[in-house]
């Protein structure tokens, strides 16, 4: 062996520099203990529906086994442009103003890397999903957090987002419904943000893949869909939440020409194209999908009553969370951190849940508990919860 | 009665009637007393007719229950209309449910039995012999893979990692 060649000098600074995610023990611990119970995935625990299913197997039997055009099978385009014309009267072209990607992920990183210039600030409301701000840093661009707060049910207000612009910042990061707490936005909401960027160069990157899941009357609603905002707006979404089609990685940007033709460059380099059979599954889901969301829907929502009623009776108060499949309760009542809270469950209890901190700072003091399982086992969960929680105060 | 409280109830108690009235309103956002008044509801109108487990007779049995489907062919007297045949048929706890059926025959009818013998024996004497019965072919059950909504095998483990962001 070479002696002078060191592998770990090789890493990139903004790699290597990365929080190496603190909690990963915390999972390998998880991941390895016997007839240990979670509520602690991020992910359906529905299969894909069969007819989803169905057309990817027919795919694959029709020897679709190519690459696609780079943004994406223009069928799957059009259908994508009638669902958001359906669902928000938003239009998009689906030839310029679309592109099919490896997951909301590879959206995400995929704008980022479009939009920004070494030291372009971007803001992002925190609690959050995990990827944005090292995104956001290899794009090389500068992340800086918004807190929002329990007080205000985890949605960004016009203040806090007032307080955070500088010149140089680029992008808002707005992530609702939002995991981990699960948020949402009411248009009311969205106004007030809308009217505080209206007068700014600032980009919005809406991560709506939760869209379909909102548990309110009044159905979510993207930011794109008020005055002032479409032309600025990239909304990432796809098929994983809301078809329960995570392992098949697929997802999609919309937006402005400009902006898309831009980060279809990227993907072009980067990717290819999207999964192939995974594309022809999300063009059945598209059309023929619609009740497989609502049935789903309703299950989340009955589980979702079970688990915030069943918090709040512990004791640990939990917030309605209207959108996703999580609730937030938080656990300072414990006297414990997060970290030490989680861990404590864990041994003691066997039960994995996910500390808040996990998804930035505002989220310590708070567990991020999936309800994406059977009621069965969320009351299991729950048990186990109100025992740790009397013996603790004991 | 879609989307109704009742009709989530139904939804619920369909897949598990072993749930309490308490889960239910946690579920459905209610309270226990209108979930009772709601379910007693359904039972009084005949909504909901019973409540019982969904058994994979092949598991607790074995090979020793058997399960034929009857097709039945009848020509209705003139006293006897397809209801008045129905209800003298399905009269026998053998019977396990029995359809009026479109098509090249009349009835459908599902009868268990321990074994073949005792379920020939039955078209034989109970239904091959009635008046206007004029025709039957009886079609035996190898294996079930579903029934009433629910796959015979074992669910499969949830595969999802344990923690995932
Ligand atoms: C808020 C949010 N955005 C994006 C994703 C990525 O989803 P995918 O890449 O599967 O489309 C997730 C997954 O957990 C998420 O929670």
């Amino acid at each position: 062996m070479s002696s002078s060649f060191n592998p770990e000098s090789m890493i990139n600074s903004v790699v290597s520099n990365m929080p190496p995610s603190g909690i990963r023990r915390f999972f390998d611990i998880a991941a390895e203990m016997k007839d240990c119970i979670s509520l602690g995935v991020g992910e359906p625990d529905f299969v894909t529906p069969w007819h989803i299913r169905d057309k990817g197997i027919y795919s694959l039997e029709k020897g679709h086994t190519h690459y696609t055009s780079n943004s994406g099978l223009k069928e799957l385009r059009i259908e994508i442009s009638k669902y958001m014309e359906r669902r928000f009267d938003l239009k998009y072209d689906p030839l310029t103003q679309s592109v099919v990607t490896v997951g909301g992920s590879e959206a995400i990183d995929l704008f980022l890397r479009a939009v920004l210039n070494p030291g372009d600030e971007v803001l992002v409301c925190e609690p959050s999903f995990v990827c944005y701000k090292p995104l956001v840093q290899l794009a090389g661009g500068v992340p800086i957090a918004i807190e929002t707060k329990a007080e205000n049910d985890f949605r960004l207000t016009p203040d806090e987002l007032r307080t955070a612009i500088t010149p140089k910042t680029r992008v808002l990061v707005l992530p609702y419904p939002n995991n981990p707490t699960g948020a949402i936005m009411t248009r009311a909401d969205l106004e007030g943000i809308a009217e505080v960027l209206r007068n700014t160069n600032i980009m919005v990157l809406s991560d709506e893949i939760y869209a379909e899941l909102t548990y309110t009357d009044e159905r979510h609603v993207s930011i794109a869909e008020l005055d002032g905002m479409y032309e600025r707006t990239v909304i990432v979404s796809g098929f994983s939440k809301s078809y329960a089609m995570t392992g098949w990685r697929l997802g999609y940007a919309l937006g402005h020409p400009s902006i898309i033709k831009a980060m279809t460059k990227v993907h072009q380099y980067a990717i290819m194209s999207a999964p192939t059979t995974a594309q022809y599954a999300a063009i059945e889901a598209l059309r023929n999908g619609d009740a497989d969301i609502s049935a789903m829907r309703e299950d989340y929502n009955y589980r979702r009553q079970v688990i915030v009623g069943g918090f709040n009776a512990i004791g640990l108060d939990c917030f309605e969370p209207k959108g996703a499949f999580y609730c937030f309760p938080c656990i300072k009542s414990s006297g414990m951190d997060s970290n030490t809270f989680c861990e404590t469950l864990l041994h003691s209890k066997k039960l994995a849940v996910v500390p808040g901190n996990a998804f930035g700072e505002s989220g310590e003091g708070f567990i991020r508990c999936s309800y994406a399982y059977s009621i069965k086992n969320i009351n299991e969960a729950l048990n186990r919860v109100e025992a740790f929680m009397r013996e603790i105060r004991k | 009665m879609a989307n109704t409280l009742k009709s989530k109830i139904l939804d619920i108690l369909h897949k598990d009637c072993r749930i309490s009235n308490e889960e239910i309103a946690k579920m459905i956002g209610s309270t226990t007393e209108e979930v009772a008044a709601l379910i007693a509801e359904l039972e009084s109108d005949g909504v909901i007719l019973g409540y019982g487990a969904k058994v994979n007779w092949d598991k607790a049995y074995g090979p020793d229950s058997v399960t034929a489907y009857i097709e039945l062919r009848v020509t209705p007297m003139e006293s006897l209309g397809f209801d008045r045949i129905a209800e003298r048929i399905y009269q026998y706890p053998e019977v396990k449910s029995i359809n009026l059926m479109s098509g090249s025959y009349d009835f459908g009818i599902t009868i268990e039995g321990s074994n073949i013998r005792e379920i020939s024996s039955f078209i034989s004497e109970h239904l091959a012999t009635m008046n206007s019965v004029v025709g039957t072919a009886t079609h035996f059950v190898l294996k079930r893979y579903k029934f009433d909504g629910v796959v015979c095998d074992l669910p499969e483990n949830d595969d999802r990692e344990v923690i995932s962001l």
